[in-house]
């Protein structure tokens, strides 16, 4: 499957040879879309998690993307950061990386951070050491041994602690953290990581209402600077920060849009909508 | 924002456990050394020349259970084959000391040690080449190890064996070294392994001053590593370590290469076994293929957990009780010992979860909670 792939992929004629492309120098979005993914498939003991799956996301765009159950929100994601590996398709950052010859370690260097479902912070470390970790540096070896803090990454600590309002906590273990707290650690931690674009994986699951609309002001705010794609159950939430939805539905587009018009669109209804309904 | 960078830099110092360890640790082997030399042996506070060289052994079993807390205690690593890295810098060791007998050998050959004579052996195999220089078998005891926990631990983490089956394998190597070293053809010994050495740098062996000076040496290489590994596990690499044990998923997706920095730490735990029993080989004048037995492995975890995993002294501690208590108890009923240890790590991991190290924190949790539940409006009010 995988050598039939890479042949095809050998003959591609609209693109030269990897080996022949100049090392790629930052990610090049002269065409203002900065994720292309085509012809994804992934199946997993013959159920389709992704069905030719195919979505562009532009630079700096808050997309939303929802769906029931096993539409392949999550499974998008793990392919897209490398914990997965899909079966055919393509997966391009900006015009010339292919994120899927990537290992997850090379995909977050490159600039993708990602949100989990449940919150998975480090436990048995303080707050202000889970984001000395995901801090913007070096991440080989060596430098690791050898880093120490600057002035101005504590300064862009304390930004951030201030931002996710866990300044109290500084020096708290993150395990001691309330649910919600932990959420907003973790979004802490990608903004950090200073990411060119964020996949976000539920992040409103389990807070209180006033903490959602935090939330909200803040995924909005990070619009423009860094391309965020959120994944969403909450539709009151998808409401009040999306511009763009897309509905995934058994492993592929099923409407795009915004809400006005996914709330119209008479497929939606059917199988997404009409549920609730 | 002075003071908060005043306690940055305090963070990273040298703090907590490091200067208390050293003082008492480096306090007491002089006490015994001069106890040893100064006093006679009639006097009340002479230490004997045994108790020398088992306070010596002791410590180098103290440093193999500081190589293990580090890739099992803060990385979740749960090697049970560092008797293998620990076996192979002794050999090492005893590979110069063999090479040091020179023709005071019951055969008297100047070049052959006794074994190979015995075995009609004529030339000495390229392996042993070498070794009659301190500097250079100094250099294997922690290549070897070094090397071979590299490649072991490159193929393991690189394929992603964790958990069990990384234990299952480890076991498996000591147990496969094991076997090797049995066989004659090897060229180390086979089941006798290495003894009878004489002399080391040219001091003898036997000289109560070499003795007192081993365990110097010992007693300054455990602090010096103990030093070197709280400082390392005290560095952003030491934070990524605890990271990974504690969602390794989490920290590749952070962008740590985790595969690279558990072979780094693995490689780095592997030379300190080595060290460990490069110590312990000329202190008890043998070592042998016995040393690689997967038990051996399994009892050096029993040190760590008894002592409590994660903390460095505690590992220090367990050793050291463990190992008295077996000495104790070997001589009283021999038979005996092997029930003990299964009873004392069952009751450890039921009872003591943290080990002794974590005794204190447990006892005063537990008082607090007391304290709670006899005021219960006052736990509700801070949560």
């Amino acid at each position: 499957m995988m050598a039939k792939n890479s042949a095809s992929e050998l003959m591609r004629r609209d693109q030269v040879w990897p080996f022949l492309q100049p090392a790629a120098a930052g990610i090049n979005v002269d065409k203002n879309v900065i994720l292309y993914i085509e012809d994804l498939n992934l199946s997993f003991d013959g159920f389709k998690a992704l069905n030719n799956l195919n979505l562009y996301i532009n630079d700096g765009e808050l997309r939303c993307l929802i769906g029931a159950n096993g539409a392949g929100k999550t499974t998008l994601m793990d392919v897209i950061t490398g914990k997965t590996q899909c079966d055919s398709g393509t997966a391009y950052f900006g015009q010339t990386i292919n994120l899927l010859n990537y290992s997850e370690a090379d995909i977050a260097e490159l600039g993708i951070g990602r949100k989990f479902q449940k919150p998975t912070v480090f436990e048995a470390q303080t707050v202000f050491d889970n984001l000395e970790l995901a801090l913007k540096s070096n991440k080989r070896l060596l430098p690791t041994l050898l880093a120490r803090l600057s002035p101005s990454e504590i300064d862009r600590i304390d930004d951030v602690l201030a931002t996710i309002g866990l300044t109290d906590m500084r020096f708290q273990q993150a395990g001691a953290l309330s649910h919600g707290q932990k959420q907003w650690l973790e979004i802490g931690m990608l903004l950090v990581s200073e990411p060119r674009l964020l996949l976000i994986d539920e992040p409103v699951a389990g807070m209180t209402a006033e903490e959602t609309e935090r939330t909200a002001e803040l995924l909005t705010s990070l619009a423009g600077k860094h391309t965020v794609v959120v994944v969403e159950h909450d539709m009151e939430f998808v409401r009040s920060i999306a511009r763009t939805v897309t509905v995934l539905h058994q492993g592929s587009v099923l409407a795009e849009g915004s809400m006005d018009e996914i709330q119209s669109n008479p497929n939606v209804i059917q199988v997404y909508l009409g549920e609730e309904a | 924002m002075t003071l908060w960078q005043t306690f940055l830099s305090r963070r990273n110092s040298l703090g907590s456990p490091v200067l208390p360890f050293v003082t008492i640790l480096l306090g007491l082997t002089a006490l015994a050394a001069v106890g040893n030399l100064w006093f006679p042996p009639e006097s009340a506070l002479h230490v004997s020349t045994y108790t020398i060289t088992l306070l010596g052994k002791y410590l180098s079993f103290a440093m193999l259970a500081l190589a293990v807390d580090i890739v099992w205690g803060y990385c979740g690593i749960l090697s049970l084959g560092h008797g293998a890295f620990f076996a192979l810098g002794g050999y090492a060791m005893g590979m110069y000391l063999m090479r040091q007998i020179g023709s005071r050998g019951v055969y008297g050959d100047p070049v052959l040690p006794d074994f190979m004579v015995f075995l009609d052996w004529d030339v000495l195999p390229w392996y042993w080449l070498g070794m009659d220089q301190f500097w250079f078998a100094m250099l294997m005891v922690l290549l070897v190890p070094g090397l071979l926990a590299f490649v072991f631990g490159w193929l393991a983490f690189h394929s992603r064996v964790t958990g069990v089956y990384l234990s299952i394998i480890t076991q498996a190597l000591t147990y496969a070294l094991m076997l090797a070293f049995f066989r004659n053809e090897m060229g180390f010994g086979g089941n006798n392994g290495l003894t009878d050495f004489k002399d080391l740098l040219g001091f003898s062996l036997q000289a109560d001053t070499t003795r007192v000076a081993l365990l110097i040496s010992t007693a300054l290489i455990l602090a010096g590593l103990f030093t070197l590994t709280h400082w390392v596990l005290k560095t952003r690499f030491g934070k990524v370590i605890e990271a990974i044990r504690d969602g390794e998923p989490r920290v590749r997706f952070l962008g740590y290469r985790t595969d690279r920095y558990k072979v780094a730490l693995f490689v780095y735990s592997a030379m300190i076994a080595g060290i460990a029993g490069a110590l312990y080989v000329p202190q008890v004048g043998i070592i042998n293929p016995g040393e690689f037995a997967p038990l051996n492995s399994i009892e050096i975890v029993v040190w760590v957990a008894v002592g409590g995993r994660g903390t460095l002294y505690g590992a220090v501690i367990g050793a050291l009780l463990v190992n008295y208590a077996k000495t104790r108890f070997t001589a009283l009923m021999p038979d005996g010992w092997l029930f003990m240890l299964g009873a004392l790590f069952v009751l450890v991991t039921l009872l003591l979860p943290k080990g002794l190290a974590g005794l204190y924190g447990q006892l005063s949790t537990s008082w607090k909670r007391d304290q709670t539940d006899q005021h219960p409006p006052n736990k509700e009010a801070t949560s």
